[in-house]
């Protein structure tokens, strides 16, 4: 009985029952949307569905990791915006539009370089002078937009070799190819995180930085290395952007920032750091793309997406908190 | 005097890189050392200074804010369309709705973060896409023009022309940037309710068992954010004459740098009046000296963001303890 | 018991109850505490101390209760404002204090709360705090801010604190847990001279000898129900222990001549300025090597610098035979040192991680296979080894170890090292925050370690814990080693005579 009992608190407590409220909401949401609108569950919807999300969630991606070493990288959207460049300038250096697919995988490479550098140099940053990842990610934003700023002169580069829209705009077997990256990229991540030393390292360093130094973990290079991948994955991210706006922009993508910190607290990430899964973030990414997705089709526009996306946050944590229960029961009594 | 700076060295070190950034563009640009240069540089930072000290206080009582800017568009917004409504209105009206709608954004936030206990930097990032987004949606991205004259009337409180002809003028909303500093300052240094945020910031269980009210706390940082955040709105407003519900997104957090480099300490407890108007004016003084300098305006942020990042990178360096480390060798 | 007239108490408590959920954390307790008396209050952790504490002090209402009197006034219900009022003053071991705030603020903060705006008058704040200051007999820079304080002195705000509310009972919970025996010793100075002005003070505390020198009765309450009160004079600490517990403690001297063991570990006249100096002692294999002295006497430091965390500035340090000059805790630990921290709390565990990650987090490279993953069957495989070796007591292995009692979080601690398969491992204050009765546990396993052919250096400022567990205990003083006992051939009070004198 006891076991029983206890084997249901685990359920209720563990990081499944945190999949299942997602998966309930999520499932809810898909029915609801549904009887909406007949359009929400066509392959044309799921298609475009499938090509949106893998930006956002890469994004998020990204912000996940440093969240759980006990940070935060507000320079994402802009690294990748600077990674996006790197591979436009290269592209461009090799005949733009006629650039072959050399070019492009030498693009590719220099973007990932400065992704990881970007990361590597906040990283240091955070470890080495001990500095509040916030302001130190706040100022490689500031400075990243203004290098991309300064670069283009608040302009745009276009006008990419054909071949990159398969990368943005091509579906293997159906399936929308950003969403295959998405998928490769993810189980990377999370098998990175949970079943690698590094990965105990990020949650160890996150949880308690000197206690982890203490038992003779690397703290400080487990964080250059983690914002240096996160970096790494915005440069993804900022390939992935080219190929599908066919152009390069600094600051495309900007609405994205707050959004990828909206979807790691929707996932249940501490924002203390230290604890928190892939799986339930992809989740909760799912649930964010099928109401900002669903509500396009019922006729709103994105901005009320946005909101709603803010509004749900607060009632999942407001549930998450168990504090309503409280508040109903407090009123209940003294109804009576 | 040891004594007096010991618990001002971040700000000390900042005062000395602000002189220093002074000196050398006094000397290199001739038009930065001048009247009209000074007045044209807190005219344009009053704005970010209302801002910066309503934050100040969120950041003491231990929270972050990131919806304030946003919020200040809100404010801006209804109280146009409510200000509109009535006929036009009057300053008196115009700071009391917008002190009030801003107020009632700000509770909103402390309500959230108290009565569910979920912490501020997951209530406000919800609440800046809840406000910006409900914003967008019910004005449709338009702009409001046709404001009240005494709105968009340009009032100076100081004027002075030199002998080459050229005008120097403090508006209003520096006036209103200095009262607000002021008040805060009153508020966090020289009452009772100011050192209980700090206690509060500094160490909440504590607190907590001291008798310190946490709800009212709470309320009071993030109202006082609100209220500021009211006033912000309402002078932009001043400044550039129209209602744009998109011009203020992205604010938040650069003025949030600016801030924390000032020494104010994210988790609480720490953090000083002198320090946020520093660090908002290495910012903008930068920023002003490059534009002096004939640097091109698409390399501005470049500078600052790296000069923020170097700045950061130093100024953890504790240089007491290295010299300590040498006289006990010694 | 006495039947001194009721306004002669500070404190009356007759059978008090209370329970939480189904435990009954105090189950018909009675206490009293007289005027200007200074009470012990003894029992191990989770017996209902801090319920007791927090009932007089008003943060719990009782369920039942059939008299509760402060100042020989009959009192319904306290809540927390009223009980400060009334002169109840509670020093929580974390002390409540503000870090960044200043020493002066801290000792009046109190006048500071309340919704009521009013002007905050720093220069009557700090009159007032020197003054409750030098009434202690205490010298503070008041401008400074609290964080650069030393806990010793921190302690003294606090009381201070206490002291500006014109307290006449003040409970001080574990109030010596992390200060050395002179500091303890400063300390008890205070409260004596408390006592003597009229305050009563309750003492709760773990450390058996400082309970019996300073109290003059001591109530003792185990799991939740009252043992009984007792006058301390002609009471032993064993006998104490026992009370607490329930189970008799050995206290034996354990001590046996290892000089034939190969040397593991040697440090020849190994300096870090400002620290220590010239320190040279040798550690045998199977060996358990006492470190003892006041503070500031550099143990921790030395610890440190055996640990790669400091570089020495002089002298050399051999392990098993060959050169050895860790430039960090990870070189350390590869060659085979291990550390237990004194800050079980903030550095030697992760609190709010999985038991199961804070047992492998040292070892991780024996868990990972030939693909670079750690393997999970490995982990709880070893997880479930050392749980079962050193006996935790455990719910899950998923659960955080913030969940664990002291002992058992010590226990872990001990288990996350010896995966490593050390050489030499250090204890530095291995007991701190642990009952009595799970120190003899630990106790347990350190000397079956040894006997195992383990080296072992054990850092403590307990006199007794050296005496009893030790091999040989080295005695070191403003950094240097002074003296070497053989725990066989001295005895308790001239090991003190000589460490305190």
């Amino acid at each position: 009985m006891t076991a029983l009992t206890e084997r249901l608190a685990r359920l209720k407590n563990g990081p499944t029952s945190e999949n299942l409220g997602l998966l309930v909401m999520l499932a809810v949401l898909v029915v609801g949307f549904a009887i909406l609108s007949p359009r929400f569950l066509t392959a044309a919807n799921l298609g475009s569905m499938g090509f949106q999300m893998p930006l956002l969630g890469l994004l998020t991606l990204a912000m996940l990791a440093p969240i759980l070493s006990g940070g935060l990288n507000l320079a994402i959207v802009y690294t990748a915006n600077v990674c996006g460049l790197t591979l436009a300038w290269t592209l461009m250096q090799f005949g733009g539009a006629e650039a072959g697919m050399a070019a492009f995988a030498l693009g590719t490479v220099l973007a990932l370089i400065v992704g990881a550098l970007s990361g590597a140099v906040m990283g240091a940053v955070v470890a080495y002078v001990g500095a509040h990842p916030i302001l130190v990610s706040l100022a490689m934003m500031i400075f990243l937009r203004g290098l991309g700023e300064f670069l283009t002169r608040g302009g745009d580069i276009s006008g990419f070799p054909d071949y990159m829209r398969v990368l943005g705009h091509g579906s293997v077997v159906g399936i929308p190819v950003p969403l295959i990256l998405f998928a490769v990229v993810a189980l990377a991540w999370h098998v990175l995180l949970r079943r690698t030393p590094h990965g105990f390292s990020v949650y160890m360093t996150g949880s308690n930085q000197r206690a982890a130094q203490y038992a003779g973990l690397d703290a400080k290079r487990t964080l250059v290395l983690i914002y240096a991948l996160s970096g790494v994955l915005c440069a993804i991210a900022g390939i992935l952007m080219a190929a599908r706006f066919n152009s390069v922009r600094v600051g495309h993508g900007e609405a994205l920032l707050l959004i990828t910190v909206l979807a790691c607290f929707l996932g249940g990430i501490d924002p203390f750091g230290g604890h928190g899964r892939v799986v339930p973030v992809i989740i909760a990414l799912v649930i964010l793309q099928v109401l900002s997705s669903g509500l396009n089709l019922i006729g709103a526009n994105q901005h009320l997406a946005t909101a709603v996306w803010g509004l749900f946050l607060i009632a999942v944590m407001v549930l998450r908190s168990g504090r309503l229960e409280q508040m109903l029961s407090l009123i209940m009594r003294k109804d009576k | 005097m040891r004594n007096v700076l010991r618990g001002y060295t971040v700000e000390l070190r900042l005062a000395v890189v602000l002189a220093l950034i002074c000196i050398i563009l006094s000397f290199s640009a001739p038009q930065f050392a001048t009247l009209s240069n000074a007045t044209s540089l807190l005219n344009n930072s009053s704005v970010n200074l209302i801002w910066a000290v309503g934050l100040l206080v969120v950041l003491i009582a231990g929270g972050i804010d990131i919806s304030f800017a946003v919020a200040s568009s809100v404010v801006q917004y209804v109280a146009a369309t409510l200000l509109l409504s009535i006929g036009g209105g009057n300053w008196l009206l115009g700071f009391l709705f917008c002190g009030t709608l801003g107020i009632l954004l700000g509770l909103l936030n402390a309500w959230l973060i108290h009565g569910f206990r979920i912490i501020s930097i997951v209530v406000t990032i919800a609440t800046f896409n809840a406000f910006f987004g409900l914003l967008m949606y019910f004005s449709r991205g338009r702009n409001i023009y046709g404001l009240p004259d005494w709105w968009t009337a340009r009032i100076f409180i100081f004027e002075y022309q030199n002998a080459q002809g050229v005008w120097s003028e403090l508006t209003l909303a520096v006036g209103v940037m200095v009262a607000c500093v002021v008040a805060t300052w009153l508020l966090i240094q020289r009452s009772n309710i100011g050192r209980q945020l700090y206690a509060f910031g500094d160490n909440p269980e504590g607190a907590r068992r001291a008798g310190v009210n946490i709800a009212v706390m709470q309320g009071v940082a993030f109202g006082w954010m609100g209220l500021m955040a009211g006033i912000a709105g309402l002078m932009q407003v001043n400044i550039v004459k129209e209602v744009v519900p998109n011009a203020l997104y992205g604010r938040e957090l650069e003025v949030l740098a600016a801030v924390v480099l000032g020494g104010a300490r994210l988790g609480g407890g720490k953090g000083t009046i002198l320090g946020c108007i520093l660090g908002v004016m290495f910012v903008a003084i930068t920023q002003n000296g490059l534009n002096l300098l004939g640097v091109s305006p698409f390399a501005f942020q470049m500078i600052i963001g790296a000069a923020i990042l170097i700045a950061i990178s130093t100024s953890n360096i504790d240089l007491s303890q290295i010299l300590r480390r040498k006289e006990v060798r010694q | 018991m006495t039947t001194a007239p009721a306004e002669r108490f500070a404190l009356r408590l007759h059978k008090v109850s209370k329970a939480f959920g189904g435990v009954q954390a105090l189950n018909k307790v009675n206490f009293e505490v007289r005027a200007g008396e200074i009470h012990c209050l003894a029992g191990e952790n989770g017996c209902g101390k801090s319920t007791l504490i927090k009932v007089v002090t008003g943060v719990h209402q009782p369920e039942t209760a059939e008299l509760i009197e402060l100042f020989g006034e009959k009192v319904d219900r306290i809540n927390p404002v009223q009980a400060r009022q009334m002169g109840v003053s509670v020093i929580w071991q974390d002390l409540a204090l503000f870090p960044h705030m200043s020493v002066a603020e801290n000792i009046a903060f109190d006048s500071l709360v309340g919704l009521t705006p009013r002007a905050v008058r720093s220069r009557d704040m700090m009159a007032r705090s020197k003054a409750v200051l030098e009434s202690l007999g205490v010298q503070l820079d008041l401008a400074a801010p609290l964080q650069d304080l030393q806990i010793a002195q921190r302690q003294v705000v606090a009381i201070a604190r206490a002291l500006m509310n014109d307290a006449k009972l003040i409970f001080m919970d574990e109030p010596t847990a992390s200060l050395t025996q002179s500091e303890t010793d400063r300390l008890l100075d205070i409260v004596r001279k408390l006592s003597a002005n009229g305050v009563a003070i309750v003492f709760v505390s773990h450390r058996l000898a400082e309970v019996l020198d300073i109290a003059e009765r001591v109530t003792v309450v185990r799991d939740g129900n009252l043992v009984g009160v007792y006058p301390t004079a002609g009471m032993t600490q064993a006998h104490l222990g026992e009370l607490m517990t329930g189970q008799l403690i050995e206290t034996e001297v354990t001590a046996r001549d290892r000089s034939d063991a190969p040397t593991v570990f040697a440090a020849e006249n190994l300096t870090r300025h400002g620290e220590f100096t010239d320190v040279s002692f040798q550690i045998r294999a199977g060996e358990v090597l006492g470190l003892t002295g006041l503070i500031g006497a550099g143990r921790t430091e030395l610890a440190h610098v055996m640990m790669g965390m400091r570089q020495a500035d002089g002298g050399q340090m051999r392990l098993n035979g060959a050169s050895y000059r860790p430039s960090n805790i990870r070189k350390a630990i590869a060659q085979g040192m291990a550390y237990v921290s004194e800050d079980r709390l903030s550095l030697g565990l992760l609190q709010k991680q999985p038991i199961a990650d804070n047992t492998v987090i040292s070892v991780l490279r024996k868990l990972t296979t030939a693909t670079g993953l750690i393997s999970e069957r490995r982990k709880a495989e070893m997880v479930r080894h050392w749980i079962r070796e050193l006996g935790v007591k455990i719910g899950s292995p998923d659960d955080p170890i913030s969940t664990l009692s002291g002992g058992n979080q010590q226990k872990v601690v001990l288990a996350k090292w010896l995966a490593t398969d050390p050489k030499l491992l250090i204890l530095d204050s291995p007991t701190v925050g642990v009952d009595v009765g799970a120190r003899a546990g630990i106790f347990r396993i350190v000397r079956a370690l040894a006997d195992q052919g383990l080296a072992i250096l054990l850092i403590s400022d307990e006199v007794t814990e050296v005496m009893f567990n030790a091999d040989r205990i080295l005695h070191m003083a403003d950094g240097r080693l002074v003296a070497e006992y053989d725990p066989r051939t001295v005895t308790v009070p001239e090991l003190e005579e000589h460490i305190y004198a």
